[in-house]
């Protein structure tokens, strides 16, 4: 049943919507264009025979430089979304590059996005339009950099590669003259 | 990058940083800003609160975390996938089973891996008593805060036996890391049972000299009912799980609702509170820990003999009698140790319910030994972000009975 309502849905929405993916028969939905994002998360809650009610957590996964990435995008957002009444997990997927517009916040939708996406912003840097309170979370208020990122060292110095080396001499605190 | 020393320069902290943190009546003087924590007893840990007060009446919250973020998530990218399985014990300091087993059935999930049922039955009977572990340091840290300073010396004294049946599994009493992918460390001990069942047999009857204590006491009752109240719709869209979500009366229990490790076949009942006040949280909890005892008793009952873990080498080492004999064993007893396994790509998503409520993780693979990305979705982060509207329009003094209420433990919450 869940499954023709997400098919209505992408009928709906059209373009918008990517395809249904099923893995370890766990239900995943890309979503194309991110300024509809908003509309979809609230016909997904509002929708009858959906009625994902609560955002379980919103997480990020950066595909920094990795030829496996999913998507030629570096971030890949991860929302889950639970269906109290059809015992229903449901995950939408957004690609985000830095440079590109700032994915909009669902926090009108949700308010338990409140938080997820400040963690998402703090640990990496991906931007959230709209979002009532975007501070840091986790790190200090002057913290610098963004700490889940591939790019940020786990400890001491930056890794360099070759691909990477003068993007990361620009940071690095050389004696000046 | 940001120049540090302007950061510095922006960064002086006057309270006109906190426009739109606070109400604009906080910046004129109008009402008085108060500082909760870190460093206070009845916060649980390192928990800050800033309370914007109007008298003794609190009108806007701000919960600041992060003091105890150890960059566990960034730490378990460099390690490979069973490495990591002793900082998720460090997560959530009084459910370390309970993450084990969320993170071990993410794993499991991933590699399709199969895990016998006596290992599946053992996690069953652990967690139920991390569960009860977890729910005597709540109900002794709750009602501390509310000024019973005796009841917490008699809920630690019950969790020493706990901490002692840990021990005797696993060598260490509360990081235990004695689930593994595929099932166990190893396997139960024989003095096991015993230990379990006399826990179980004692226990019930300090529950009741706990609830005499408590449920009727005019006290406690004056301290907590009408408190902290969540609407059921508001409960939900903050995203609480757990006693929170019980008590505000929906019956809503992962181990009913998707029933993982073997939950289905236990017989046990979902205790429901009725109005979400810290009253109802308290109910709920102490019903709990009376269906975590039938959940044990059962699978103490009804314990398969058999392997504890997997025979699967690909994922699982073999058993240390096998190396002396079979090269197969050694070469993968050698690969397992030194480079890890490489498992499927793909990302999961698996949850358990913690004794705070729904505990995910999220575990990406790229197909090397280590994890591409390992997320936890904890119910102390939720409940957190949840106080600001929670607080807000109670006294100053309802502050404290609200934070233990909803059971935050802040390794949990910043990982």
């Amino acid at each position: 049943m869940i499954k023709d309502a997400l098919s209505t849905l992408q009928a709906q929405f059209g373009e918008a919507v990517g395809g249904q993916a099923l893995f370890r028969e766990q239900t995943s939905l890309v979503v194309t264009d991110l300024q509809q994002l908003v509309p979809i998360v609230t016909a997904l809650r509002d929708t009858p025979g959906l009625e994902y009610l609560m955002l379980v957590s919103i997480t990020a996964v950066d595909w920094y430089n990795q030829p496996e990435a999913p998507g030629t995008a570096r971030f890949q957002v991860s929302y889950q979304l639970l269906s109290l009444r059809y015992n229903h997990r449901l995950r939408l997927l957004v690609y985000w590059d830095e440079g590109d517009a700032p994915i909009p916040s669902i926090t009108s939708v949700y308010p338990s996005a409140n938080w997820e996406e400040r963690e998402t912003w703090d640990m990496f840097g991906v931007e959230f339009s709209g979002h009532p309170d975007l501070r840091r979370l986790l790190m200090p208020p002057d913290w610098d950099g963004y700490p889940l990122r591939r790019d940020y060292p786990l400890g001491y110095e930056t890794v360099q590669f070759s691909f990477n080396v003068d993007e990361i001499n620009k940071h690095k605190p050389f004696a000046k003259e | 990058m940001v120049d540090q020393q302007q950061l510095y320069a922006a960064w002086t902290g006057t309270v006109e940083d906190l426009k739109g943190i606070v109400s604009e009546r906080a910046l004129s003087g109008e009402t008085m800003l108060l500082n909760m924590g870190p460093q206070h007893p009845s916060t649980h840990g390192v928990l800050r609160l800033l309370l914007e007060l109007d008298g003794e009446e609190i009108v806007t919250c701000v919960p600041d975390i992060g003091f105890l973020h150890t960059g566990i998530e960034k730490n378990m990218e460099a390690k490979t996938y069973e490495k990591s399985i002793t900082m998720t014990d460090r997560m959530d300091y009084l459910n370390p089973m309970g993450n084990n087993l969320v993170y071990c059935l993410a794993m499991e999930t991933l590699f399709e891996l199969d895990v016998p049922l006596r290992a599946q039955y053992a996690r069953v009977i652990l967690t139920e008593l991390t569960r009860i572990n977890s729910h005597l340091v709540w109900l002794g840290t709750h009602v501390l805060d509310l000024g019973m300073t005796s009841l917490i010396m008699y809920a630690f004294k019950e969790r020493e036996r706990l901490l002692d049946i840990f021990e005797m599994c696993s060598g260490q009493r509360m990081m235990s890391t004695y689930f593994r992918p595929g099932g166990l460390w190893r396997d139960l001990p024989p003095e096991f049972e015993d230990a379990v069942t006399a826990f179980i047999d004692d226990f019930p009857q300090t529950i009741d000299d706990f609830e005499a204590l408590l449920t009727d006491n005019t006290l406690f009752i004056e301290r907590t009912q009408g408190i902290g109240f969540v609407s059921t719709e508001d409960t939900i869209a903050l995203g609480l799980t757990g006693p929170l979500l019980r008590a505000a009366g929906i019956n809503w229990d992962l181990r009913k609702a998707q029933p993982y490790s073997s939950y289905e076949h236990f017989d046990f009942n979902v205790p429901v509170g009725q109005h979400g006040d810290v009253y109802d949280r308290y109910v709920v909890r102490m019903e709990e820990m009376r269906e975590s005892l039938k959940i044990i008793r059962q699978g103490l009952k009804n314990l398969p003999k058999g392997p504890f873990r997997s025979n699967n080498r690909k994922y699982v080492p073999p058993p240390r009698s096998e190396l002396g004999q079979s090269m197969e064993a050694v070469i993968h007893h050698f690969k397992l140790w030194t480079e890890g396994f490489r498992p499927p790509k793909g990302e999961v998503y698996v949850a358990v319910e913690s004794p705070r409520g729904e505990l995910g993780c999220v575990l990406v693979s790229d197909g090397t030994p280590r994890p591409m990305r390992v997320h936890f979705r904890t119910p102390s982060f939720v409940s957190i972000a949840a106080l600001g509207p929670m607080l807000t329009g109670y006294q100053v003094a309802d502050a404290v009975a609200i934070i233990g209420s909803i059971d935050c433990v802040l390794g949990d919450c910043d990982r």
